[in-house]
């Protein structure tokens, strides 16, 4: 069996309790501003664009597409750090995981998958869903 | 036309690896530098501006004052804004605002660091970072480094814009002709766009020869009143326009093509009623050939997408091309002390306004240069600093 990347914890806070634990229930969350009807990501309690606090968590499809990545080589086990650009409209940083690291091309249909880190919080990344 | 401020005194430290130093001492050594140079002494200098690489920043808020206490410094202002790489061309228009205040004549700033010393692998590992800010759960667990971070920026601007690893790699042989002249220069040799595409690949799309080095050392400078200025036996170095903006990741809807140049580049034109046609010399932060490629487009020496073709066949190359870029071999072959590149960036454009550049790389009748860095991460947040340099 091939050594497998450490995926540090994520240090969550007060604020992203919900972000969380919906994770380790298999949902990824992003956030809605019901205020200018935009979405965005990091979830955080006001929103980005207009700084209304009417915001709420909806939960993405869990479908996406690379906007970039980059495979990290000079590491013991090398990794692909990417964004991938939500069905929801939003990027957001993760891992690309489960294929062939030098077949991942900007603009790859991925879905989400989680693993999870050292101490044990599902982490939401993503899979190409057509490299077979 | 008097400028508010002049930039009167520099210095490059020129050890590249110092164990046998400390990081304050390099900082005494760096100031001690740039006051020869200027022909004043620390008696003079009544303000003093530093960021996170001071000695004792360790110590959130109190470490510039215990590297002021280490130095002696009797100074009536100081600041101590960060923001990584770019903040030392911030420290010069901010102290060209203080002194134009009246809140200071003489104005120090230093930069010191020894990563090799301290053997840090800087490119490939996380670098401390509170794990407070805001985005860092978000972001930690993926593990983005400096090199990867940077790739993610390449990568994209290669997908829109069609730009290829032989274009970037005309930056990193620009700087290599410059470093040949450079004794102090990490790397020396000369290369071709085939070395950089034949180093080994660190992070998709970066090869080894399109990330600058890893060194020790710094470097000072010391801005001054104009009535100060006139009193020193220097070539007149103004100030002539600034900015400095953020970059950030929008909530999500990001643009990794782009950087905070967008911003802080049209604002210093502006001010100093110049354009990028005008400028004769650009030192460019080149912590990796990418950063360079796109604060050019952003700054307008061509369009965005543009910097491919804009960059080829050796026009950052002085005495070859039309723009010539960090003479001095940039951090890419010369220096990138502690990490960062905003220090030595100003301290080769003056150089070039003095004519103090080496005679294989100086550029002819250099009246006019910008400087331009970004300290943070390309693909994501940073700060991008701008200053527009005039000899008078």
């Amino acid at each position: 069996m091939s050594k497998q990347r450490i995926i540090p914890d994520p240090v969550t806070g007060p604020d992203t309790r919900q972000y969380w634990q919906a994770a380790n229930e298999g949902t990824l969350l992003i956030g809605n501003c019901t205020a200018c009807a935009r979405t965005y990501f990091y979830p955080r309690p006001h929103c980005p664009h207009c700084f209304s606090d009417k915001v709420e968590l909806i939960p993405a499809k869990g479908g996406g597409t690379v906007y970039s990545f980059s495979i990290l080589r000079r590491v013991e086990v090398p990794y692909c750090l990417a964004y991938v650009t939500l069905d929801e409209g939003p990027s957001m940083m993760t891992n690309i995981v489960e294929c062939d690291l030098h077949r991942i091309r900007i603009g790859d249909r991925v879905r989400l998958v989680f693993h999870a880190s050292a101490g044990g919080q599902a982490v939401p990344m993503f899979t190409p869903t057509g490299h077979d | 036309m008097t400028s508010r401020a002049y930039i009167s005194g520099i210095y490059e430290h020129p050890t590249r690896k110092a164990d046998d130093k400390s990081l304050a001492q390099l900082h005494a050594e760096v100031a001690r530098g740039a006051l020869a140079d200027a022909g004043l002494t620390m008696a003079d200098v009544d303000a003093y501006y530093c960021a996170g690489d001071v000695a004792g920043w360790d110590m959130p808020g109190t470490g510039p004052f215990s590297m002021i206490d280490y130095l002696g410094l009797n100074i009536r202002h100081l600041d101590t804004t960060e923001s990584w790489g770019s903040s030392y061309i911030n420290h010069v228009s901010a102290a060209a605002d203080a002194i134009a205040a009246g809140r200071c004549q003489v104005a120090l700033i230093t930069l010191a660091g020894r990563p090799r010393a301290e053997g840090a692998a800087t490119g490939t590992a996380p670098r401390a970072r509170g794990f407070s800010a805001a985005e860092a759960q978000f972001e930690l667990p993926y593990g983005p480094v400096v090199t990867n971070l940077y790739g993610l920026s390449a990568m994209r601007h290669m997908h829109e814009f069609g730009t290829t690893s032989e274009q970037l790699a005309w930056i990193k042989v620009a700087a290599s002709h410059h470093a040949q002249h450079n004794p102090h220069a990490m790397l020396r040799d000369v290369v071709t766009v085939e070395d950089v595409v034949n180093s080994p690949m660190i992070a998709d799309p970066l090869h080894r020869m399109d990330c600058c080095v890893v060194s020790d050392g710094g470097g000072a400078l010391i801005v001054v009143s104009p009535e100060v200025a006139r009193t020193l036996n220097k070539p007149m170095v103004a100030i002539r326009g600034s900015g400095y903006s953020p970059q950030t990741t929008q909530g999500g809807w990001i643009d990794l093509t782009k950087s905070g140049a967008v911003i802080s580049g049209p604002r210093a034109f502006a001010e100093a009623g110049v354009a990028p046609a005008d400028i004769k010399y650009a030192s460019i932060y080149d912590s990796f050939t990418i950063t360079v490629l796109i604060q050019l487009e952003d700054l307008g020496f061509c369009a965005k997408g543009e910097g491919g073709r804009f960059v080829s066949d050796g026009r950052l190359i002085a005495g070859q091309g039309g723009l010539p870029v960090n003479t001095d071999g940039g951090g890419l072959c010369n220096n990138h002390p502690s990490n960062r590149g905003g220090m030595t960036k100003v301290i080769e454009a003056v150089r070039q306004l003095r004519r103090q550049a080496h005679p294989k790389v100086q550029v002819d009748n250099c009246d006019l240069a910008l400087v331009h860095g970004t300290g943070g991460a390309l693909a994501g947040r940073h700060g991008s600093a701008t200053l527009i340099l005039e000899r008078e």
